[in-house]
């Protein structure tokens, strides 16, 4: 249903970057991502709410400051969509092979 | 306390209604099918819960109290490994938020007062994800994802 956006969202190198930092450190404010990144907090404040859009971060507030927070739920759809099950064909061809180089 | 601490939080949309996504959490015969586990307890504020594998050995691997219940809307419920019952300091909090949106479901599922860095810390964050896309699955195409699936051929 989001794939789009989450595809999107995924397909810039700052908005990967701020999924990192987010990664190291869960529930970071605007200010301290801006801290890592070479950016303009207007322009972090933009990729952050398109990764909001889908999905990607979800914010909390806690008083006064707002806490972004990676959410990997729409990932892990995508693994199990279009990964896992690639994964599982490539395994079993490897185990067909071996199979076969060991009998023969 | 002075340990330090670390929280999560996870968010899916799923369409279907409040009614069945807090069933989904707190009904056995339900949870069983998506999560492989039961929630088992009589879910009243102060009464204690079991997470419990749903196989044959019927292992207890979590353990914790219900503070909060409003179905189909909230639910709050402490959380600790079964094997560190006893201590205090071992538990964290999990907070279930439902609400409706347009004509899914957000639900939010805030995991915090965690130990930084702890065994649970790193288990729930592998967990959780896995768990809710399989809970969104099931709700909306009747099939939850096999969370303890392996590869065929291994």
């Amino acid at each position: 249903m989001h794939a789009d956006k989450v595809f999107k969202a995924l397909g810039d190198p700052t908005r990967r970057k701020l999924l990192d930092l987010l990664c190291e450190k869960n529930g970071q404010t605007l200010g301290e991502l801006c801290e890592n990144l070479d950016m303009a907090r207007q322009s972090a404040t933009q990729h952050l709410g398109i990764l909001e859009e889908a999905n990607l971060v979800s914010t909390v507030r806690r008083g006064r400051e707002k806490l972004h927070f990676i959410n990997p739920v729409p990932l892990h759809e995508v693994y199990e969509r279009w990964v896992r099950k690639f994964e599982r064909q490539r395994l079993s061809l490897l185990h067909d092979l071996k199979k076969e180089l060991e009998g023969g | 306390m002075t340990k330090e601490t670390t929280s999560f939080v996870y968010v899916t949309y799923v369409l279907s209604t409040p009614e069945k996504v807090f069933e989904a959490i707190t009904r056995p015969d339900v949870a069983r099918r998506y999560w492989g586990h039961e929630n088992v307890s009589d879910w009243n504020p102060g009464s204690k819960w079991e997470h419990i594998r749903a196989n044959d050995e019927r292992t207890v691997e979590l353990v914790g109290r219900v503070i909060e219940v409003s179905p189909p809307t909230r639910l709050v419920i402490t959380w600790a490994n079964a094997s560190q019952a006893s201590d205090p300091a071992a538990y964290s909090r999990v907070t279930f938020e439902i609400e409706e949106y347009e004509n899914m479901v957000r639900l939010t599922v805030t995991h915090d007062e965690l130990e930084a860095g702890s065994g649970m810390a790193n288990g729930i964050k592998k967990g959780w994800p896995a768990v809710l896309s399989s809970l969104k699955s099931f709700l909306e195409t009747g099939r939850g994802i096999d969370l303890f699936a392996k590869p065929k051929s291994a």
